[in-house]
């Protein structure tokens, strides 16, 4: 399993998701925290193709053994690519979070509804603020 | 988690240093996993693990009327075992629901009922109040006994350097023994829940880390494994378990365990419903099923044939042996033989499936 960390260069969401931006196409993933409270992810249902995703909406589910988790859009978009890496092998999700274990590439339709999600710091103080609830 | 309310067992410290997912269940911090189901499950399917199942309940019964109370309690035919055996048997409700499922071993000069930890009020209850008028001693140990499973065809290699004689080696399925483990004094039942052989050592509460801390510093390499491992392994096996497969709700027949309960005598509590099951055929049957595309079935989920439901999936997960969706589920009669085509709906997506007879996978020649 990776280690615990937060790039400096994403946006987060409060469902734990994250965002790379990436010209006008972004990258969505889950964070270290959501895959470390999930377990280890036996499946993963992706979205097809072509969908179009609304911000803070599930676009699609990580299941571990036990449990099945929805994973939220951080923002609007059209979906450009599904990662069949981890469709094949989801404990990608577990080992690089970050890399190899992201989930959809996104064509963003509202990318102004970047500026409500997070920064590093404010997603770390989120954890935190989680920790103590 | 509500680490307050919930009690741990002896060996707690050694899960935590082995980097446990700890969860509660039926009142216990349990360890879920030590990081990865998956590898605990093939390292059991493959060579060998050991699971903490100290939260188990066990009940004592001793005195002249021991039997006829367990006669009366139980519903396996208890002549069937003699000193050093044990059987799987279920304890019924006066209206034939299931109280609990659990394994009794006849000792020398008593009893012992290893039954769930969610049901050990219950059970206790049931036999205390079975004590009454008869001449039976009854005592629930089940704070002073610590339970360890020890299960993966390498079990033998294992025990043989930590037990005071080669008795443990010798023994039969589902039969036990009293011996030293680790300097230990232990009872050693050829049982499980995983479909593998191996072993359950119940000992001294305070004693098992001195068990654990011998099995895992031993040549013979043994992984810890936890209670997700351990239900993805009986899911495998088709072995029910209680709150899922067995309930208050419906009697032993339905679940297909008519094996599991003396109808020759018929003298348990419970038997008029249990006969009442016999003479008719029932609504509906437990069955095993295997997906036969992507997905993972989970209880609760409707069972269809034809866009009709006819059933209820009360287990399911992802094989780790088989890499597919497998489960078990009640569904009606006429669904309920093997191979026929199903249709789960996993969360409002359909996912085929088809009924499949138990063991899901097969089990391993070591077994018996």
């Amino acid at each position: 399993m990776a280690d615990e960390v937060y790039p400096e260069d994403l946006r987060y969401h409060r469902e734990h998701d994250w965002v790379r931006l990436e010209g006008d196409e972004a990258v969505f993933g889950i964070t270290w925290f959501a895959q470390d409270a999930l377990g280890e992810v036996v499946f993963f249902e992706p979205p097809a193709v072509g969908a179009l995703l609304s911000a803070d909406t599930s676009y699609g589910e990580l299941e571990s053994v036990k449990a099945v988790s929805d994973i939220y859009a951080p923002a609007d978009g059209e979906v450009v690519a599904v990662n069949d890496g981890v469709v094949g092998s989801p404990e990608l999700v577990n080992s690089d979070p970050y890399g190899a274990g992201w989930l959809v590439r996104v064509r963003l339709t509202n990318p102004a509804r970047l500026d409500a999600l997070m920064d590093r710091d404010a997603y770390v103080a989120y954890l935190a603020g989680l920790d103590q609830a | 988690m509500s680490a307050i309310s919930s009690r741990t067992t002896s060996l707690h410290a050694r899960h935590l240093a082995a980097g446990a997912k700890l969860g509660d269940f039926a009142g216990w911090q349990m360890p879920l996993d030590y990081g990865s189901p998956r590898a605990e499950h093939l390292a059991v399917r493959s060579g060998l693990g050991v699971f903490d199942v100290s939260h188990m309940g066990q009940i004592e019964v001793s005195g002249h009327d021991a039997r006829p109370l367990l006669v009366w309690a139980l519903t396996n035919n208890l002549s069937a075992i003699g000193p050093g055996q044990g059987q799987y048997t279920l304890m019924l409700a006066d209206d034939g629901g299931v109280i609990d499922d659990l394994i009794v071993y006849a000792l020398i000069d008593r009893y012992l009922l290893v039954v769930n930890a969610a049901n050990r009020t219950a059970c206790w209850e049931r036999i205390r109040a079975g004590a009454e008028g008869r001449d039976v001693s009854v005592a629930d140990r089940s704070d002073e006994i610590a339970m360890l499973a020890v299960q993966g065809h390498t079990w033998e290699a294992a025990l043989a350097p930590l037990i005071g004689s080669p008795a443990p080696l010798a023994l039969d399925y589902f039969e036990v023994t009293e011996d030293m483990v680790a300097d230990v004094p232990a009872f050693v039942a050829r049982t499980g829940y995983t479909g593998e052989p191996g072993v359950e050592i119940m000992c001294p509460w305070d004693l098992a880390p001195q068990v654990w801390d011998a099995l895992i510093a031993g040549a013979t390499p043994v992984t810890p494994a936890g209670l997700v491992a351990r239900d993805t392994l009986r899911t495998e096996m088709g072995y029910p378990l209680y709150g899922n497969e067995l309930s208050r709700a419906r009697g032993p027949i339905p679940a297909g365990l008519k094996w599991a309960c003396d109808t020759t005598g018929l003298g348990f509590a419970g038997a008029d419903a249990v006969r009442r099951d016999l003479e008719r055929t029932p609504a509906e049957r437990l069955v095993g099923f295997v997906f036969d595309e992507p997905g993972i079935p989970r209880p609760g989920q409707p069972v269809l044939v034809d866009e009709r439901t006819v059933g209820i999936v009360t287990s399911g997960t992802l094989s780790p042996s088989l890499e597919r969706g497998i489960g078990m589920a009640y569904v009606a009669t006429d669904a309920a033989t093997p191979d026929t085509a199903i249709v789960v709906d996993v969360r409002g997506r359909p996912r085929r499936a088809h009924v499949a007879g138990r063991p899901l996978v097969a089990r391993s020649p070591r077994t018996d």
